[in-house]
């Protein structure tokens, strides 16, 4: 072999290199200027609206130009947050709520996986079973509760039975999708290698559907908040949705824009932490998230 | 040995890929088979891989028939196949199957990426490399096992010239090492004409061997020499002759009227 015909691969490494090396040299060279609103800028310019609408708002009100009975201004639902969470009524609520979804999410993406997993991995079960379950997705999930209500009762059984089955129709499309979507080549090389059946579920399907998996998670969480509303405005006498309907029976309208803020809270709390605790299991994708988060790392 | 008799293959949908091919592969030979697209030269690749069995015929290495994947067998694809998921060191230990003990294992893989000179990359995601990178590691993927057969499909098919050329040489240093027997399915007469002992040429509809022509150039051979170039004239007037074929069939088959000289002179 001849080292000349190399020299055009090890050339473009050094390309590479000396490529890689400025790009990473230029920003901590601008560091100085752009440092500090180059961190907290993305935040601040997301918060930007929310902001200005609120203190618009709270202006308007102070000023007489709307009267804010209906609509409070924000330091009035500021007040009503502080006064529920210095009785402690609001930490049971989020306690409460919290744990409705934690259990509803928990059961719907346990039930959804193993099932994604049946019928995206075995033609047979997907034969047997898909079906089924397409017609009952169809079914819109609220149309359960009078029977989950008669099942389980009136208390926490019927609510995270329903929340359960918001959560369990993404997650179950989203991995039997995804394992169906592995690609065909990467499965060949499996078999190149003569991986059982489980090391090939372990070694190759596994890893393949994570990122997809990570997703159809992200959208059953978020149905679960959703449906959590829906099971408590139907007759509960503690939680989040509690606060909404006794807000509303009593006409305290900051009651249940301070719900709303605090759903609004938890939701995105809970989508970031699922984010992050799943992230380690999907960097090696390549994606403009983790290129983004690649730059921010230099 | 690597002894094929009589391989027919036809797909479930009636396609018929490969019709009576015969062909002998001694060890540590380099045979490249090429022809036109849709010849059926990957399946038989498929076949000797043991990923498809054949319809008809048999494939023997060393007297023992190929019927599934093999621990004797490497392949390498068109596309490099890289588990995304898995840094490049973790991708050439993927070629190592059952029970390596560790130490062992990372020493292969080591030596295997230091071969194909990405002794730098061990760490790296597939996606940090570039298609020849990312090509070389599947290379060291399949020869980290030290098969005794490796089997090439269009393997720098999707490279840029450069990186071929570059490849092609690799390949050849690599080759030298351990001297495998070597079976590369290519459509570049001249990738054949650098490589082979012998190029095997199958005309398409059904795959069947038209011509083989023994390679009797020493190495290293120079790109671009007359001795090559001579060579590459053959088999690209081999594999004109495997186009006229078909022509001549689906005329015969449709029953047009000659309206064959045209094609023919711009096949030439």
């Amino acid at each position: 072999m001849s080292i000349a015909e190399d020299i055009p691969e090890v050339r473009l490494t050094v390309a590479g290199r000396t490529d890689a090396s400025a790009s990473t040299a230029l920003p901590s060279f601008f560091l100085g200027k752009l440092g500090l609103l180059g961190r907290i800028g993305p935040l601040a310019l997301g918060l930007a609206l929310p902001v200005a609408l609120a203190a618009g708002w709270e202006i308007a009100v102070w000023a007489g130009l709307a009267d804010g009975r209906l609509m409070p201004p924000p330091s009035r639902i500021a007040r009503t947050l502080g006064e529920l969470a210095t009785s402690g009524e609001l930490g049971v609520h989020i306690g409460v709520t919290s744990a409705r979804v934690g259990a509803g999410f928990a059961l719907g993406a346990l039930a959804a996986t193993v099932l994604g997993a049946l019928t995206g991995a075995w033609s047979l079960g997907h034969r047997l079973l898909d079906p089924t379950l397409q017609a009952l997705r169809a079914i819109p999930s609220i149309a359960w509760v009078p029977l989950f209500i008669l099942w389980f009762g009136i208390f926490e059984g019927s609510k995270v039975a329903l929340i359960a089955t918001g959560v369990f129709f993404p997650i179950y499309l989203g991995v039997a999708g995804a394992i169906h979507d592995v690609d065909r080549k990467i499965v060949e090389v499996a078999r190149v290698y003569r991986l059982s059946r489980l090391a090939l579920a372990r070694r190759v399907l596994l890893p393949a559907v994570l990122p997809a998996f990570v997703l159809a998670l992200r959208s059953g969480l978020g149905l679960g908040w959703m449906f959590v509303v829906a099971a408590e405005l139907m007759g509960a006498s503690e939680g989040l949705g509690y606060l909404l309907i006794d807000g509303q029976q009593t006409g305290k309208p900051a009651q249940i824009v301070s719900a709303i803020v605090v759903f609004a809270v938890l939701g995105k709390l809970s989508d970031w932490l699922l984010t992050r605790l799943t992230q380690p299991l999907t960097r090696w994708q390549d994606t403009v998230r983790n290129h983004r988060a690649e730059d921010a790392a230099c | 040995m690597l002894a094929l008799r009589g391989v027919c293959h036809t797909y479930p949908n009636g396609v018929r890929a490969l019709d009576g091919i015969d062909l002998t592969v001694a060890e540590g030979e380099i045979v490249a088979v090429i022809g036109g697209s849709g010849c059926g030269k990957s399946t038989l690749l498929r076949l000797i891989a043991g990923l498809d069995r054949p319809t008809g015929g048999e494939i023997r290495l060393d007297g023992a028939e190929i019927t599934e994947p093999n621990a004797r067998v490497g392949v390498v694809f068109q596309e490099p196949r890289l588990m995304p998921w898995l840094s490049i060191a973790d991708n050439v230990a993927f070629g190592l199957v059952g029970n390596v003990p560790a130490a062992l294992r990372a020493a292969r893989v080591a030596s295997a990426l230091e071969r194909v000179g990405l002794a730098a990359y061990a760490t790296a995601w597939p996606r940090e490399l570039s298609g020849g990178q990312a090509q070389r590691a599947a290379i060291a993927r399949a020869l980290v096992c030290e098969p005794d057969v490796l089997l090439m499909d269009e393997p720098f098919g999707a490279l840029d010239p450069f990186t071929r050329a570059g490849l092609q040489d690799h390949l050849l240093g690599l080759w030298v090492d351990r001297r495998p027997t070597l079976v590369m399915v290519t459509h570049d007469a001249e990738e054949a004409a650098l490589l082979a002992d012998r190029v095997v040429v199958v005309r398409p509809r059904p795959g069947r061997i038209e011509a083989s022509v023994n390679v009797a150039l020493p190495r290293p051979r120079e790109r671009g020499s007359a001795d090559v170039e001579q060579v590459k004239r053959t088999l690209i007037g081999l594999l004109n002759r495997t186009f006229e074929t078909i022509t001549e069939t689906t005329q015969d088959r449709d029953g047009w009227p000659p309206a064959r000289s045209a094609a023919l002179e711009w096949q030439i």
